[in-house]
């Protein structure tokens, strides 16, 4: 049985002057550990659907299931990175980390303690005293993510949580979380508009196109890409190959972009 | 540029600091001293009517004899019980109320004409109805400096509220937070400084209602001395009552910004 199944879903936004379909008929199944992306031109829905898958806008139609179980029974399965790292600025570092297992009810000594060690794993050492302020943006985007992990969901969404941060930052980061995920086994989707993050990070591509959001195609990344990191990934000769493949499809999915 | 040479301009800045910050201090007493002696002086010289406008040697032996035989401290006291009193029950349940209508968004889409209406009313005109409801006592003047504040307040915080980025609860929600908890862990301390804010206008205001009730209920206080020494012609009485305002405002405006500078310090 997969471990995430999404089939049939469809949705329309509503404003008193128009109804916008924002996804149409999109069914696709992730295996357990595995790494998948949403890569599309913006307006494709992928923001929409990953919202979708965790529970926290009903679809139109159609249905998620994860482990066979709809999302709504299944809260606090999930995980959310969002695009900019969202720490609660009068929250300390670790009240800031903590807060999953304070909401779910569940923070005791030990957790803490495998929270906070978790936090050094990140090499963020003596910051939990610490505001968010006071950290670089690169610091804090990985808080967010202990953040996330704290609650040990089984299924990581991470919207374009690399998006706000410079170049340099971004490629460390990559390697960080895809290394994270992979030790922690984790289940993981990522949405983004850039190709090469995408081939970077994942096992497989999910291609949306735009307007309404639909499936359009899945690219496979081959087995030698996978078992690398991304920044190793980036200079591999089969990289440029699979960009190339994926920008073709791009360009045909939003010719008159420009 | 070499290490010496820096410090130097260092020095100098700081120079030029410490001379503006000097004439400026010149400057207030300057104007400080000009208008009391200018008022005196036109008092004693009959450019103005002593028995309107007083006189600072007056104001000032008023000032030392009520302080003397007592009065002032228990008007003073009075109001200064009824403007503290007013302001924090303003405050708090303008929050409250901000609160509700956050909580029920139906709620507060069927309460926006009436708040709006209740806000543009000028509250001190409701003074005859709450003597009347509440009696002519102090009970109706801290209703009176509360209710000044209370509807601005809901409407201030409540906005503040409305406009917290709604990723932070999308990251509480995904932690499967329930609607209490999304207001205790964000919307709640993101609006902290709103609210501070408002507790600075809110005195102000207190001021206003607790004066104006006392106008109205005249048997003690410091609106009473005022209203009192306007009956019998003492504006010597008046001005003294003034002065006192003006010096313990300010003070009540002073605490409220050292707590918005502690609770924010605390927040960064």
């Amino acid at each position: 049985m997969d471990f995430l199944t999404l089939t049939g879903i469809h949705h329309t936004y509503f404003t008193k002057t128009s109804a916008v379909t924002a996804l149409n008929d999109i069914s696709l199944d992730v295996r357990e550990g595995e790494f998948v992306s949403f890569l599309g031109p913006s307006g494709c829905g992928k923001t929409t659907l990953l919202s979708i898958i965790a529970g926290l806008i009903d679809p139109s139609d159609g249905q998620v299931k994860l482990e066979g179980k709809t999302v709504k029974q299944a809260s606090n399965q999930t995980g959310y990175m969002l695009q900019q790292d969202y720490l609660f600025p009068w929250k300390t570092i670790e009240e800031n980390i903590l807060l999953g297992l304070k909401i779910s009810g569940t923070l005791n000594a030990q957790k803490k303690e495998e929270v906070l060690a978790l936090l050094e794993q990140m090499g963020l050492e003596n910051v939990g005293k610490l505001y968010p302020k006071q950290l670089s943006g690169g610091m804090r985007q990985r808080v967010a993510l202990v953040r996330t992990l704290a609650t040990e969901p089984k299924l990581l969404m991470l919207d374009e949580p690399f998006s706000a941060l410079d170049y340099l930052t971004k490629l460390k980061l990559e390697n960080l979380v895809s290394n994270t995920l992979k030790t922690f086994e984790k289940t993981a989707i990522l949405v983004t508009h850039d190709i090469g993050e995408a081939i970077a990070m994942s096992d497989r591509i999910f291609l949306l196109s735009p307007r309404p959001g639909r499936l359009h195609q899945v690219f496979l990344i081959p087995e030698e890409l996978r078992n690398i990191s991304p920044f190793e990934v980036r200079n591999h000769p089969l990289y440029n190959e699979l960009f190339q493949s994926i920008w073709k499809e791009l360009e045909y999915l939003e010719p008159e972009e420009y | 540029m070499n290490q010496k040479n820096t410090e130097l301009l260092h020095q100098q800045y700081l120079k030029r600091l410490r001379s503006e910050r000097k004439k400026v201090r010149v400057y207030q007493l300057l104007i400080f001293f000009t208008f009391f002696a200018g008022w005196e002086l036109s008092s004693r010289q009959r450019w103005i009517d002593p028995l309107l406008f007083s006189s600072p040697s007056k104001v000032w032996n008023l000032l030392i004899e009520k302080t003397l035989d007592g009065s002032l401290a228990v008007n003073l006291g009075v109001t200064l019980a009824e403007t503290v009193l007013g302001f924090i029950l303003g405050t708090l349940a303008g929050t409250m109320l901000a609160a509700v209508l956050w909580w029920s968004p139906l709620l507060s889409r069927i309460l926006d004409p009436y708040l709006v209406i209740l806000n543009s009313m000028p509250k001190v005109a409701l003074g005859p109805i709450l003597i009347v409801a509440l009696g002519t006592n102090m009970t109706s003047i801290i209703a009176m400096g509360a209710i000044i504040s209370v509807i601005i307040t809901t409407i201030v915080v409540y906005t503040s509220f409305k406009e917290v980025d709604q990723n932070y609860l999308k990251v509480l929600q995904t932690f499967g937070a329930t609607r209490t908890q999304c207001f205790k862990e964000a919307i709640l301390p993101a609006s902290f400084p709103t609210i501070i804010s408002s507790l600075k206008v809110n005195v102000g205001l207190s001021w206003v209602g607790v004066i104006v009730g006392e106008f109205l209920v005249s048997s003690r206080g410091l609106g009473y001395m005022i209203i009192y020494g306007f009956q019998v012609f003492n504006f010597t009485l008046v001005f003294l009552s003034l002065f006192v305002i003006a010096v313990f405002a300010t003070m009540m405006y002073q605490l409220v910004e050292l707590l918005e500078k502690k609770l924010i310090k605390s927040n960064q």
